[in-house]
């Protein structure tokens, strides 16, 4: 386990390499630069701009030094905001982190009920709703969602602030919104994995030996059931951490979401790749996390 | 199914008529057709998708020729009104018929799921094919490319890509498409890589095929099953993604629409004007969920064992 965890650590090393090369040529090859947005600015503040920021030196040397900085925790600073990336980040993170978080919780919450309801009561009416059901929130996309749940609870119950952040109540419309659609993915898969073990010995030996129904649903067949879940929970949070742009944009959360676009539209070059950056290590820790709590809930793997 | 013989004294089978008729009675095609068309939910999904299509492409034009409505006409007087009898959906705010634009905008995304989806393909089933038909170390360093890239997050990448590029249609799904494949990849070469060793492709060999036609005119052919399945699944999660960056304002360009950036507009104004965001938003879930029901059922049908 120990090795498998130090392997797979060292293995994300290329992927990042991979990453930083792409998203710092990407940009840095692109059309226009950060200061050509604005109206025209005199040739000879530009020229000192550039020089402030180092786009003035060859590509090269320029990734050198800002691989150097990255090493040292040093995201370089934003040419739109006149900030650190570091501080844009330290700011805007937590936000879109609370939010992904609450977002999860509900998708876990309604989506593996929703797949224990599916499976122990199998073709039967309720079955049917609740696959029905999964199917509707797989294909409502999150900004129809955000915009309809506004509509209904803000803005004809009063329940819940449309827009904003600070309080708990401010948190709740995007996180469901974010969730939802990650919801239906987890029944759905809920439902398979528990049909998958629902005919396998060792629930046929459970219920044998005189458990309680209850006992065996939840003891044996959720385990089973589960495990697909814990795997697609990757990939769930990265759909999350990309769902966060658009759910943050429509209730005007100060998350990172609307940063990046605004950053990609302005050519504001390192903003954009410290967020990259950021989502990019984030993920790629969740997987580790993932598989290593996958290997923890099903004895049967073993790690070479 | 359907291998029963007639009970025969002779210890060789005898070809009988009967036999003729079962084996020509069995192609996957056929078998996946009637599979599908017992599954009711999945005609519904079909016959909504057909409806939409239909609407999405003479739908303007009707619109145009008997109320002299087009997309990019703006009538400032008739401003944001309500649904009536005369615009049905309602209008937007530049008092253009937002039914109009609606149809207008499925039409849009429809194209450039499709497009998006057939390049995914293509890009995929290619990639694939060579990586498991070629094996070997090609083989592990094409996979491994295509590991790394899965974990990217890619939708950033294509936001930058959009963003720094001309926004274009065209770009638009290039780029959607050329994130799409990996997944196609994978399946089509596990696919290959079982179906190599395979007698037929074995016998092709000896009758003189070269690998390209090996690969073009046996293997690819027999994965269509699994590709058809995921390109009818891959529609709607395009469809969904062209409408998330039109969302973001990065798509699809005014007095364009698609249902993304239709969407996008109403969802600004939505406190006063409601209908611009519940008309559109209704028109792409159910296109959404007619596709994904679609392709579930195409997928039971067309591959009972590869349920998730």
């Amino acid at each position: 386990m120990g090795t498998f965890i130090v392997r797979r650590i060292l293995g994300l090393v290329p992927t990042l390499a991979v990453i930083i090369t792409l998203s710092f040529f990407v940009i840095r090859l692109a059309p226009g630069g950060p200061f050509q947005n604005e109206r025209a600015l005199p040739p000879e503040a530009r020229a000192e701009l550039e020089a402030k920021y180092g786009f003035d030196q060859p590509l090269s040397r320029q990734f050198v030094r800002y691989v150097g900085n990255l090493l040292r925790g040093d995201l370089g600073s934003s040419t739109k905001y006149q900030r650190s990336v570091n501080e844009i980040i330290a700011i805007g993170f937590p936000v879109t982190l609370s939010l992904a978080a609450v977002a999860l919780v509900w998708a876990l919450l309604l989506g593996v009920t929703a797949g224990i309801i599916g499976a122990v009561r199998q073709n039967t009416v309720w079955d049917y709703s609740a696959m029905t059901a999964a199917m509707v929130g797989i294909s409502i996309p999150t900004f129809v969602l955000g915009p309809l749940l506004v509509l209904l609870f803000s803005l004809t119950l009063y329940w819940f602030p449309p827009a904003g952040w600070g309080t708990w109540k401010h948190v709740i419309l995007p996180g469901i919104t974010l969730g939802t659609v990650r919801a239906s993915y987890i029944a759905r898969l809920t439902r398979a994995g528990m049909l998958e073990v629902v005919r396998s010995d060792f629930i046929r030996t459970a219920r044998a030996k005189g458990l309680p129904e209850m006992l065996v649903i939840w003891r044996h067949m959720l385990r089973g059931g589960l495990l697909p879940v814990v795997s697609y929970l990757g990939p769930a949070i990265a759909f999350m951490m990309v769902g966060s742009v658009v759910v943050e944009k429509i209730f005007n959360t100060p998350g990172l979401g609307p940063y990046f676009v605004d950053a990609a539209l302005n050519r504001d070059r390192f903003l954009v790749m410290g967020i990259v950056l950021l989502e990019s290590v984030f993920l790629l820790t969740m997987n580790l996390l993932v598989d290593i709590v996958y290997g923890w809930l099903d004895p049967r793997i073993t790690y070479d | 199914m359907g291998n029963t013989r007639l009970p025969n004294s002779h210890s060789l089978p005898v070809p009988t008529a009967i036999d003729d008729q079962l084996i020509s009675g069995t192609s996957l095609w056929k078998d996946a057709w009637r599979r599908l068309r017992k599954n009711r939910m999945a005609v519904a999904a079909g016959i909504a998708v057909g409806g939409l299509t239909i609407a999405a492409i003479i739908g303007p034009t009707i619109l145009k020729m008997s109320w002299g409505y087009e997309f990019e006409t703006q009538n400032l007087e008739y401003g944001a009104q309500p649904p009536s009898l005369d615009h049905w959906f309602g209008t937007d705010f530049l008092g253009r018929d937002l039914l109009t634009r609606v149809l207008h905008g499925a039409r849009v995304s429809l194209e450039v799921g499709l497009l998006a989806a057939l390049v995914s393909a293509t890009v995929g089933t290619v990639y694939g094919a060579v990586a498991g038909y070629v094996g070997g170390r090609v083989d592990a360093v094409m996979m491994r490319i295509v590991d790394v890239l899965y974990v990217l997050p890619y939708m950033f990448l294509v936001i930058i890509l959009v963003t720094i590029f001309d926004r274009s249609l065209l770009l638009v799904f290039v780029a959607l498409g050329f994130v799409g494949w990996l997944m196609t990849a994978r399946i089509v070469r596990g696919q290959v890589l079982s179906l190599k060793e395979r007698e037929f492709v074995r016998a092709a060999r000896s009758a003189g095929s070269g690998d390209w036609d090996i690969v073009f005119r046996h293997l690819i052919p027999n994965t269509l099953g699994p590709i058809v399945v995921y390109f009818t699944l891959t529609v709607p999660s395009m469809i969904l993604q062209e409408a998330f960056l039109s969302f973001l304002g990065l798509g699809v360009q005014e007095p364009q629409a698609s249902l993304g950036a239709l969407i996008n507009d109403g969802a600004n104004q939505m406190i006063v004007f409601w209908w611009t965001v519940v008309f559109p938003g209704s028109v792409l879930g159910v296109l959404l969920f007619s596709l994904n029901f679609l392709g579930d059922g195409l997928r039971d049908a067309l591959d009972p064992q590869m349920k998730t």
